[in-house]
C-alpha cells in the first residue's frame, strides 16, 4: 500500500503479528500540532515485547516526534497511549522512565562536568546513612560499563572522554532502571563499526530478556542487521508497518521517500574529477607544516578553487581538529597559512569569514544552531557578522536573501519566522549551510554535514556541493561514510591518529577497501 | 482576547495596572497633574522621576543579561559615580560653576566606563564567570567611593549640578527627560542595528556564534561597558538629588530592584533573547510599588513584604511552567473524563 491515497489510512491489522501476542506499547491515531506545522497525523504504532522495532523515515517526517509523544514530551492533540494495556499519559521523560520507558537521544544529552558513575545512576543513587553512598555509585556504574564492554574509570569526568563514548554512558545510564522499552534516538551516528558492532551485542542481549527496543538509525545497514520490523513514516503520517525480513531494501528507501522513482534512490550523482587543473593554478589556500600540540601533527595541504578535498578517517582521527585550524576556530601552534601565496592569520573565524572561507561544525546542536532564533536570523547570522553590527542587513534584502536560500534548498517548514529549534536535524543542516553559502565563500569546510540526516537531504546536500565546486568554490569535505567521500572528491586525505597519513587523487583505483586499508595501517600496500 | 491574555507583557501591565488603581481608590486625586510654574507636577510625574535612576541601570543590566551575563557592580558604580563628581565640585575654586558641574560629569562617567571596561575584560577576555568577576566590584567598588570621600559624606551646593536630579525643561523633570531619552536612544541603537540579535545570539549559542564569525568578545566587553556607563548616569542622578555623596547608601540593592525589573519584564536571566520595552514595564512596576506602599499607609515594617508578594504573583503569572502546569491539570481532567 502506497500513501498516494492520503483519505485512505494505512493500517496495521494485516501485518505479521510477532511472537508476543501483546504489545507493550499500542499507539493509535496519534497527532501531535505545532504552531503552524502539523508534525504527526493520526499515526498509529505499537510495539512488542522481545523486538528491535526500527522506525524509519525522512528529515521531518516524525520520528523524534513520536518518540516525544510517546514520553510525553510534546503533547497530543489526538490519539491514545496504552502501556501494558492501560491507558497512559507520561508527563515527561521522568515520568516515562519510572514507567519502564527509557531513552537515549540523538544528541548526547548528559552532563560533562560530572564523573561518568554520576552520569550513569543520576535519579537513581544509592544512599547511605541519608547521604550518597558513593562506592556504591561506582562499583554499580562499573557493572553497567562492562555490560556495555566499557572499560573505564567510572570516576573520571564524563567530558574528558569522546563523543562516541558518552554515547554509550547514556545508553548505561538507561538501564540503569530496569527498562521494559528501550528507545533509541540515533544512538550509532557517532559510534565507530566496532563500537556498533559492541552496541548491536547489548541490543540482542536485551531483546533476548524480553526489552522492547525502539531504534532509530539512518544507516540502513544497521537496520538490517539488528532489527525485526520496522514501521515507516513521511510526512508525519503512518506509511506502512512490515517485517524487516520481508521488506527488501529498495522497498523501503521507495517508502520513505515520495516520488522518487527507483532508479534515483540512494544515487547521488557520482562527481566526474575534474580536468586537471592548468599547470601553474595557484592554490586558494597553502598551509605549510601547519599543527597543534595534541590535535594535528603538522601537515601541508593545498587547496584549489572547483576541488573537492574529502576527508577520511576515524572518529577523533585529526580530522575535525585539521578543519578547525584551516577555520582559526582553533589556533595553531605552528606553520603558517597562504592565501592566494599571501601569508595570512587565520586566529579566529571571524577573520576566516573576512577571507571568504566558511566551516560547519559537526557538532550541529552545540557549535551550529542557534535555536531560539529564527531561521531567517540564522540563516544571516554570517553574513551580518561579517558586516558587524553597526551596519544592518537591510530588511528587503535579508528577506530576499532568506526567501532565496528557503527554496534553493528545500527548507521545510519554509516558514522564515519559525525558531530554528523547531526544524528537524536535517532542515537545520540545511539552514546552517544557508547560513555559509549567503557569505559567498571561496573555501566551503564541511564537517560531516550528512551526519544524522535522512538519505533524501544527504544526496541533496551532496548533489549541491558538486555544483559549488562546479561553480567554482573550493570545498573540504569530512565524512565518516567512505562512499560519500569517494563519490564527491576530487583528492582524498586520510587522517590517522591525529596526522595526515596519505594524500591520493581520486583514480578508478581508488576505492573503499583501499581506503580502509590506509586508514587501519596508514599506509598503502603497494 | 486570547491573543492579548498570551502577549508576554499582559501580566506585567496588568500588575501595574492594579496599583495604580489601588492608590486612585485610596486618593481619587493622585493621578491627576497639575501645573506650576510651567512645570508639571503630580504623581505621575514623580514616577517618571523617581524611576530615572532605576531604569538607567536596568537598561545596561538587560543587555548584560542577554548575553548569559549579570552585573552585581552597578550599585558599587553608582556610589562611585556620586563620591566622584561631589568630591570634585567640593575641591574646585568654582563649585557653583556649570563648567564645573560639567567637569564633574565626565570625570565621573569616565572612572565608571574605565570601570565597566575592567568587569568587561575580567568576564569577555579572562572568562570569569559574570557573578564572580562583577561581585569584585561589588564589594571592592564602596571601598573606592569612601576612599574617595574620604570617609565623610561629602555635601555640596552646586546649582548647575542639582538640575540633573531637580531642574525641569519644557515642563518634564530633567532626570526623566535624561534616563527616558537614553532610553529611546539604547533601545533605537539595539534594534535599528544588528546589535541585538547579535547580542541575542551570543546568550543563546556563545560557541556557534563565534563559529558564525560574531565577535561575541568584543559584544560582551562592549555591554559590561555600557552598563557601567548607564549606571554612572544613574549615580549622578542620585547625587544631584541629595547633593551629598553617601559612599555606603548609594545604589544600596540597585542591583537587585534592575535585576528584578529585568526578570519581570520578561527576559530571561539564561540569556538570549531579551525584552526592553518589558524592562520599563518591570521599572514602572518597582517605583510605582514605593508609592502605592506610602499612599496605601502600608507600615514601614511589611513595606518588604509587600513588594514580595507583588513580584512573587507577577513572576508566577508569567511562569511558562505554571501555564503549562495549569494547561496540563485542565487537560488531565478532560482525559480523565473521556476514559472514564
Amino acid at each position: 500500500m502506497i500513501a498516494s491515497e492520503p483519505q485512505q489510512r494505512p493500517s496495521t491489522a494485516d501485518a505479521p503479528e510477532p511472537q508476543a501476542t501483546h504489545p507493550v506499547v499500542q499507539m493509535t491515531g496519534i497527532s501531535v500540532e505545532f504552531p503552524g506545522v502539523k508534525a504527526l497525523d493520526n499515526v498509529d504504532f505499537r510495539l512488542f515485547p522481545g523486538e528491535i522495532h526500527a522506525l524509519m523515515g525522512e528529515n521531518g517526517a516524525g520520528k523524534s516526534t513520536l518518540i516525544k509523544a510517546l514520553t510525553g514530551v510534546n503533547s497530543l492533540s489526538g490519539g491514545s497511549i496504552t502501556v501494558n494495556g492501560t491507558s497512559t499519559r507520561f508527563n515527561g521523560p521522568a515520568d516515562a522512565r519510572e514507567h519502564g520507558i527509557s531513552t537515549v537521544y540523538q544528541e548526547v544529552n548528559l552532563c560533562t562536568n560530572l564523573t561518568v558513575a554520576e552520569n550513569i545512576m543520576l535519579g537513581n543513587e544509592p544512599r547511605r546513612f541519608g547521604g550518597l553512598d558513593w562506592r556504591s555509585m561506582r562499583r554499580q556504574a562499573t557493572v553497567f560499563l562492562k555490560r556495555m564492554g566499557l572499560n573505564i574509570d567510572p570516576g573520571s569526568s564524563l567530558g574528558s572522554h569522546s563523543l562516541a563514548v558518552q554515547q554509550l554512558v547514556a545508553i548505561s545510564r538507561a538501564m540503569v532502571v530496569d527498562a521494559k522499552v528501550l528507545i533509541l534516538d540515533e544512538p550509532t551516528s557517532s559510534l565507530d563499526t566496532d563500537e556498533v558492532q559492541q552496541l548491536f551485542t547489548v541490543m540482542r542481549q536485551l531483546r533476548q530478556d524480553g526489552v522492547a527496543i525502539l531504534f532509530v538509525s539512518h544507516f540502513l545497514d544497521q537496520i538490517y542487521a539488528v532489527s525485526d520490523r520496522i514501521t515507516i513514516l513521511r510526512n508525519g503520517k503512518l506509511v506502512q508497518e512490515r517485517f524487516t525480513r520481508e521488506l527488501p531494501q529498495r522497498e523501503l528507501v521507495s517508502l520513505m521517500i515520495a516520488g522518487t522513482s527507483d532508479a534515483q534512490v540512494g544515487q547521488a550523482v557520482a562527481r566526474n574529477t575534474k580536468e586537471a587543473r592548468a599547470e601553474n593554478a595557484q592554490p586558494l589556500l597553502q598551509a605549510v607544516g601547519l599543527g597543534r600540540k595534541g590535535a594535528v601533527q603538522p601537515f601541508n595541504l593545498d587547496l584549489y578553487a572547483g576541488e573537492v578535498i574529502g576527508m577520511a578517517g576515524l572518529l577523533g582521527s585529526g580530522r575535525t581538529e585539521l578543519a578547525r585550524l584551516l577555520y582559526g576556530a582553533d589556533k595553531a601552534d605552528e606553520g603558517i597559512i597562504q592565501l592566494g601565496g599571501a601569508k595570512t592569520k587565520l586566529r579566529t573565524p571571524r577573520q576566516a569569514l573576512g577571507h571568504k572561507i566558511a566551516y560547519t561544525s559537526e557538532d550541529r546542536k552545540g557549535e551550529g544552531v542557534v535555536g531560539d532564533l529564527s531561521v531567517a536570523e540564522n540563516i544571516i547570522l554570517g553574513l551580518q557578522a561579517a558586516r558587524g553590527w553597526t551596519r544592518p542587513l537591510p530588511a528587503t534584502k535579508a528577506s530576499q536573501i532568506v526567501d532565496a536560500y528557503i527554496k534553493a534548498l528545500g527548507v521545510r517548514p519554509a516558514n522564515p519566522n519559525a525558531l530554528l529549534k523547531n526544524l528537524s536535524g536535517g532542515n537545520q543542516q540545511k539552514v546552517l549551510l544557508a547560513r555559509w553559502l549567503a557569505t559567498a565563500p571561496k573555501l566551503l569546510i564541511l564537517d560531516e554535514p550528512t551526519r544524522g540526516i535522512d538519505i533524501g537531504a544527504k544526496t541533496e546536500i551532496m548533489n549541491l556541493v558538486s555544483e559549488l565546486a562546479e561553480q567554482g568554490m573550493s570545498v573540504v569535505f569530512i565524512s565518516a561514510e567512505l562512499e560519500e567521500v569517494l563519490r564527491l572528491s576530487d583528492r582524498i586525505v586520510v587522517m590517522r591518529d591525529h596526522a595526515k597519513v596519505a594524500e591520493l587523487p581520486r583514480t578508478p583505483d581508488v576505492d573503499v577497501p583501499r581506503l580502509i586499508e590506509i586508514i587501519a595501517t596508514g599506509e598503502e600496500t603497494k | 482576547m486570547t491573543r492579548i491574555y498570551k502577549h508576554r507583557l499582559f501580566w506585567p501591565l496588568v500588575a501595574l495596572a492594579a496599583l495604580l488603581l489601588a492608590c486612585t481608590i485610596k486618593r481619587p486625586d493622585i493621578l491627576g497633574i497639575t501645573v506650576l510654574d510651567g512645570h508639571l507636577f503630580g504623581a505621575p510625574i514623580d514616577i517618571l522621576r523617581n524611576s530615572a535612576p532605576l531604569l538607567l541601570v536596568s537598561l545596561g543590566m538587560t543587555l548584560v543579561i542577554a548575553t548569559r551575563g549579570i552585573d552585581l557592580s552597578v550599585g558599587a558604580t553608582v556610589a562611585i559615580a556620586g563620591a566622584v563628581a561631589l568630591t570634585f565640585i567640593a575641591s574646585s575654586d568654582h563649585p557653583a560653576s556649570v563648567g564645573t558641574a560639567l567637569g564633574a560629569i565626565i570625570v565621573a562617567l569616565g572612572l565608571c566606563f574605565i570601570l565597566g571596561c575592567f568587569n568587561g575584560m575580567l568576564v569577555a577576555n579572562f572568562g570569569i564567570q559574570p557573578i564572580i568577576a562583577t561581585l569584585i566590584l561589588m564589594t571592592a567598588g564602596r571601598g573606592v567611593a569612601m576612599l574617595i570621600t574620604n570617609g565623610q559624606i561629602t555635601t555640596v551646593a552646586s546649582a548647575p549640578f542639582s538640575t540633573l536630579a531637580s531642574g525641569f525643561l519644557l515642563g518634564l523633570p530633567v532626570a526623566a527627560i535624561i534616563a527616558y531619552g537614553v532610553y529611546l536612544v539604547v533601545a533605537l541603537l539595539v534594534r535599528r542595528t544588528a546589535l541585538g540579535m547579535l547580542l541575542e545570539a551570543v546568550g543563546i549559542n556563545p560557541e556557534a556564534s563565534r563559529l558564525a564569525g560574531v565577535k561575541s568578545k568584543t559584544l560582551v566587553f562592549t555591554v559590561y561597558a555600557l552598563c557601567a556607563l548607564l549606571s554612572g548616569l544613574a549615580g549622578l542622578i542620585f547625587a544631584a538629588n541629595t547633593m551629598a555623596a553617601d559612599a555606603n547608601n548609594a545604589g544600596l540593592f540597585i542591583e537587585l530592584d534592575a535585576i528584578l525589573a529585568v526578570v519581570i519584564g520578561g527576559t530571561s536571566l539564561a540569556g538570549g533573547k531579551f525584552n526592553l520595552s518589558g524592562t520599563l514595564v518591570g521599572v514602572l512596576i518597582i517605583t510605582t510599588l514605593s508609592l502605592t506602599v506610602t499612599v496605601l499607609g502600608i507600615s514601614p515594617l511589611v513595606t518588604s513584604l509587600f513588594k514580595a508578594i507583588v513580584v512573587i504573583a507577577v513572576t508566577l503569572m508569567m511562569s511558562t511552567r505554571l501555564r503549562t502546569m495549569l494547561a496540563g491539570l485542565r487537560e488531565r481532567r478532560r482525559f480523565q473524563e473521556v476514559s472514564a
